[in-house]
């Protein structure tokens, strides 16, 4: 099943993924993906575990160097100018933080190495955002889960990216803390490149204006603007992995 | 971002974790303190003998010294997947491995400064004449050291069996330039000068240049997968 609809007018395309494919071995992770997500546009992608969501993302991010088939971000490829690193922001699985420094520091670090200007004062109003100035000083190792993730998150959008990659920023996070999340993105929305990936259909729907579901490491189905109807989208998914809805 | 500035960054986030840690100092210190000993009570070296002795001593203990702080390089980087946000910052990811060796290598000569008095005391040799000339031979030594195991501290980082393969997978690199520190070390003790051992000095710093280049070069396609 595959609807592809694609996203209209003449912005410049954020990410154009051709022929993707990764292989770990035996085991085939990405098996030929292509996809396209306009500058300002916010894509959401499904999946169940296995299907190639974090490979992807991490393939787009120079994490991981594609088996065959090409990835470009705003018309460059990225391994050829590493500059383009710095308009990429990423929120993944791991923290990407050191327990060892404070939350304020691993902002500095990261927001010095961006060379993002006046990087306390960055550092000081993304804690004061993400709720956690009082513990700003604190090391991370004494964080909660959802208190490193909001830390996780935070140093992803220290430099301001106008591309964000978020695999499963949901995880960990308390109501409140999510709420939060969820504001920044929809904030966010219009303005910058937005590719998330969740488990929560419902959560997704609400954030992106475009969704995809990856199953086996292919694209699956692919929906555009509008995509709102939870019980039908529901019942794709139930379709495209296998499952009963 | 320079790329010293870079630099800069990285080293200040290791020696200040390291600081706070004091995790790879310690072990590094303890343990060379502890293999001075045993090789006094081992050798039991006799005055004449003890300068002979004292550069091998010396430099097995540093070596086995080094794989311990070493092994520990890139796990506190592996934990979080902290490697991997340091490969999306916009600097030539190689620079990871130059602030990475100017961390170890600052951890090995800490060593050295409290090991070669402690050795020189127990075996009863006089160093003060000869502080220069040692001083650069262990610089050179050490710098050829920690560029190889910096590459391959990198790429066991991913195994299981890390403390393991390190020190496999360094020594027959490390070789030439342990024997040749060794050697030089041996001529200044023996009263010769720098002159009289600079073929040994040659050899290091060629091993040094080579072991540099080819870690800078080859470290962007280690951190990969």
């Amino acid at each position: 099943m595959r609807a592809y609809i694609p996203s209209t007018g003449t912005r410049v395309r954020a990410i154009d993924v051709a022929e993707l494919t990764k292989a770990f071995g035996p085991i085939h992770a990405l098996r030929g993906i292509t996809l396209t997500v306009e500058a300002g546009d916010a894509l959401v992608i499904f999946g169940p575990n296995g299907a190639g969501k974090t490979t992807l993302l991490k393939t787009i991010a120079t994490l991981i160097r594609p088996t065959t088939g090409s990835v470009r971000i705003f018309g460059v490829d990225p391994r050829t100018d590493i500059r383009l690193r710095a308009r990429i922001g990423m929120v993944s699985h791991q923290s990407y933080l050191y327990p060892g420094l404070t939350g304020e520091e691993n902002l500095l670090f990261a927001a010095r190495l961006y060379g993002v200007p006046r990087p306390a004062e960055r550092a000081a109003r993304l804690l004061e955002t993400m709720g956690l100035r009082a513990r700003g000083r604190d090391p991370v190792r004494t964080y909660s889960r959802g208190m490193v993730q909001r830390l996780s998150i935070a140093r992803a959008l220290v430099h301001d990216p106008p591309l964000l990659l978020l695999d499963e920023p949901y995880t960990g996070l308390d109501r409140q803390a999510a709420a939060v999340l969820t504001d920044l993105l929809a904030a966010m929305r219009g303005t910058r490149t937005i590719v998330l990936t969740t488990h929560s259909i419902e959560q997704g729907l609400a954030l992106c204006d475009r969704m995809a579901i990856l199953v086996d490491g292919l694209v699956a189905y692919e929906a555009g603007n509008g995509t709102r109807d939870l019980p039908a989208v529901e019942r794709i998914y139930a379709e495209c992995v296998g499952a009963p809805a | 971002m320079t790329a010293l500035g870079a630099v800069r960054h990285l080293l200040w986030k290791d020696l200040l974790l390291e600081w706070r840690g004091r995790e790879i100092l310690t072990a590094m210190v303890v343990f060379s303190m502890l293999v001075a000993v045993v090789f006094n009570f081992a050798f039991s070296p006799s005055p004449d003998d003890a300068a002979r002795l004292l550069p091998g001593m010396l430099w097995v203990t540093l070596a086995f010294a080094s794989t311990l702080g070493l092994s520990r390089s890139f796990v506190l980087e592996q934990d979080h997947g902290a490697i991997e946000a340091l490969r999306l910052f916009p600097f030539d990811p190689s620079l990871i491995y130059v602030a990475k060796l100017a961390a170890n290598l600052l951890y090995l000569l800490a060593v050295e400064a409290l090991v070669l008095p402690a050795l020189a005391v127990i075996a009863g040799v006089s160093l003060r004449v000869v502080v220069g000339p040692l001083a650069l031979i262990l610089v050179l030594g050490s710098v050829g050291l920690v560029a190889v195991g910096t590459i391959f501290s990198a790429m066991s980082v991913h195994t299981r069996i890390r403390e393991v393969l390190l020190p496999v997978l360094m020594f027959p690199l490390a070789a030439p330039v342990l024997i040749s520190a060794v050697r030089a070390m041996l001529g200044i003790l023996s009263g010769g000068s720098l002159g009289d051992v600079g073929p040994g000095l040659r050899i290091l710093v060629a091993f040094d240049v080579i072991f540099l280049v080819v870690g800078y070069v080859v470290f962007e396609f280690i951190l990969e997968e």
